[in-house]
């Protein structure tokens, strides 16, 4: 269970640029659920993940994962308990190192690493077995230097290695947003199955509304630092982009601006 | 030109490159494994040198003082890591403020700028005065250095320095303390270089406070001139360190083609410079002039 208490955090603090980017955020994540975030540009939803995963410090609040108060620990130790996926290809993976590599390379998080052959044989054969579930044909490219790979190719991989350690927590940032439709379509269902087959707890941000309510149990809508909207169960299936669009009208008082949003 | 004579500078320029190859794999560390520009290098050569000089000139076992040097170099990278991840320095920066402050550490060792230490009364492990031999062990010392590096850098320990070097952002996601490793690289890098630095000391039979002066430059030229010429056949790391041998060789060859044309000794270091300065900038030219030749034809 993830529970966010008061989360603070401002960007640029006491300068022109001063930017509120979490205000007093509460939010508690049960396990086994599978959260979608959307919101408008700068709402916090991006500022959220990084704040859970460490990427920088909180200015107040708590952040507390299975009862462990993750606060103030770095974000290599945070790591530990975290699966990864980011909005940027590149971002996820080491290109000049092989598949193979990448992969070893996740399925020590969290473990001491030690002065111990990195790849063993029995390794490749699990390795191989996970690549195999993607169906992208990577199982036989295992050598093959990862900045070799498309985008897409690389999400999928990167989904791989969040989850080949398991982690307390998935978090995906928008992570099919850099890729073409049918790609976003074909990683966003490699994420769901990944998802639910390890029953992971997981929280994916999207700019796509359509994503957001066809994924995931529960929604959540980010506005100014804030969750304006919370939706989840029957209520959370019955939804459409329509009354997405007219209940973030109604709580927040203004009309939803996303450039990509509205392109969408 | 005197052909002769070049032919028989060449066993020198073969073994100096052997020993200044050692040094061009500890700058790879840094410099490719790392992506880490480390400055430290010209300081921490001479700081190789003036140890295994000085323990020698003590009576220590040459074996020993090698084992020392190295040491001393691995605690020079350690003080130019400390600078970069603990106080926040920049990189390049903290190299530089090492390699001054090791100036000061460089005399006060030797005591003076320059200490002899002759073959004649040392059982030095190389010298010039006996190349075939000074050949044979260098090569050694390269073959069982890239050896030891082909294993570590396959381990969990030397992946996480190579993710570092290569994605800090995915290293830390997948748990790996990116600072740790930097301090690591640099100190394995500056062990290497302190150790080639201890060698061509006995090698010339003297250790001099300038000695390192350049040499970063000298290594970059072995691993530019090794990337040209065998990237595209060497894909194995430790072929892409022997290639890095064999840039320093050739480095060395052509420095002594270049004395052989007429070139003074001074005149060296603008050659060197101008010589990694063409090869770095190629890459970036050879886009700039396609992107152009594509512009055109649309």
């Amino acid at each position: 269970m993830l529970i966010l208490e008061n989360v603070t955090k401002t960007f640029n603090r006491g300068t022109v640029n001063e930017k509120v980017a979490l205000d007093s955020l509460n939010l508690t994540i049960n396990d086994g659920e599978f959260v979608t975030v959307i919101g408008g540009n700068g709402s916090g939803k991006s500022t959220t993940l990084n704040a859970i995963a460490g990427v920088f410090p909180i200015d107040s609040g708590r952040i507390i994962l299975d009862g462990e108060d993750i606060t103030s620990l770095s974000e290599h130790k945070r790591a530990k308990y975290l699966g990864r996926v980011f909005q940027d290809p590149m971002t996820g993976t080491a290109g000049n190192m092989n598949i193979e590599e990448n992969l070893a390379l996740a399925d020590r998080r969290g473990k001491k690493r030690k002065l111990l052959w990195a790849i063993r044989q029995k390794d490749r054969e699990k390795y191989k077995e996970k690549l195999k579930e993607l169906g992208l044909g990577l199982e036989d490219r295992t050598e093959a230097k990862v900045g070799l790979l498309s985008g897409g190719q690389r999400q999928a991989l990167t989904l791989i290695m969040a989850s080949l350690q398991k982690p307390k927590l998935i978090l995906l940032d928008e992570h099919t947003a850099a890729l073409d439709p049918k790609t976003a379509q074909i990683v966003l269902t490699i994420s769901n199955k990944i998802i639910r087959e390890n029953n992971l707890t997981a929280l994916m941000v999207t700019h796509n509304m359509r994503d957001a309510i066809d994924y995931g149990d529960r929604l959540l809508m980010f506005h100014e630092g804030k969750i304006i909207l919370d939706i989840s169960g029957e209520e959370k299936k019955k939804l459409t982009v329509e009354a997405l669009l007219k209940a973030f009208e109604r709580v927040s008082g203004t009309e939803f601006t996303s450039d990509r949003d509205l392109l969408n | 030109m005197n052909i002769v004579s070049l032919i028989k500078s060449l066993p020198g320029a073969c073994s100096q490159g052997l020993i200044w190859g050692l040094l061009g794999i500890g700058v790879y560390i840094t410099f490719r494994v790392l992506d880490y520009s480390d400055m430290t290098v010209d300081g921490s050569m001479a700081t190789g040198a003036a140890v295994a000089v000085m323990a020698m000139l003590g009576g220590m076992n040459p074996y020993l003082a090698l084992l020392l040097a190295l040491i001393a170099g691995m605690a020079t990278g350690l003080i130019t890591g400390f600078l970069h991840t603990v106080l926040g320095i920049p990189a390049i920066l903290s190299g530089i403020l090492t390699q001054i402050g090791l100036y000061s550490i460089n005399m006060r060792i030797l005591g003076k700028s320059n200490q002899a230490i002759s073959v004649d009364k040392y059982d030095l492990i190389v010298s010039l005065r006996y190349i075939p031999s000074a050949i044979i062990v260098s090569l050694l010392f390269c073959i069982v250095i890239i050896a030891i590096l082909y294993w570590f850098f396959g381990t969990e320990v030397g992946h996480s320095i190579r993710a570092t070097g290569n994605n800090p952002n995915m290293a830390r996601a997948q748990g790996i303390n990116t600072n740790l490793n930097k301090v690591m690289g640099l100190t394995i890098s500056n062990g290497l270089v302190a150790l080639s630095g201890a060698l061509y000391a006995q090698y010339q039979g003297s250790a001099d406070v300038n000695m390192g002066r350049g040499a970063i430059v000298i290594g970059l030229a072995a691993i530019i001139m090794s990337e040209v010429i065998f990237g595209r056949i060497f894909h194995n790391f430790a072929l892409k360190l022997f290639a890095v041998v064999l840039g320093s060789i050739l480095y060395f060859m052509i420095i002594s083609l270049v004395l052989q044309l007429g070139l003074s000794t001074t005149d060296l270091k603008l050659f060197s410079a101008i010589v990694v300065a063409t090869f770095l900038a190629f890459p970036y030219l050879k886009k700039i002039i396609s992107e152009k030749r594509v512009r055109r034809t649309n």
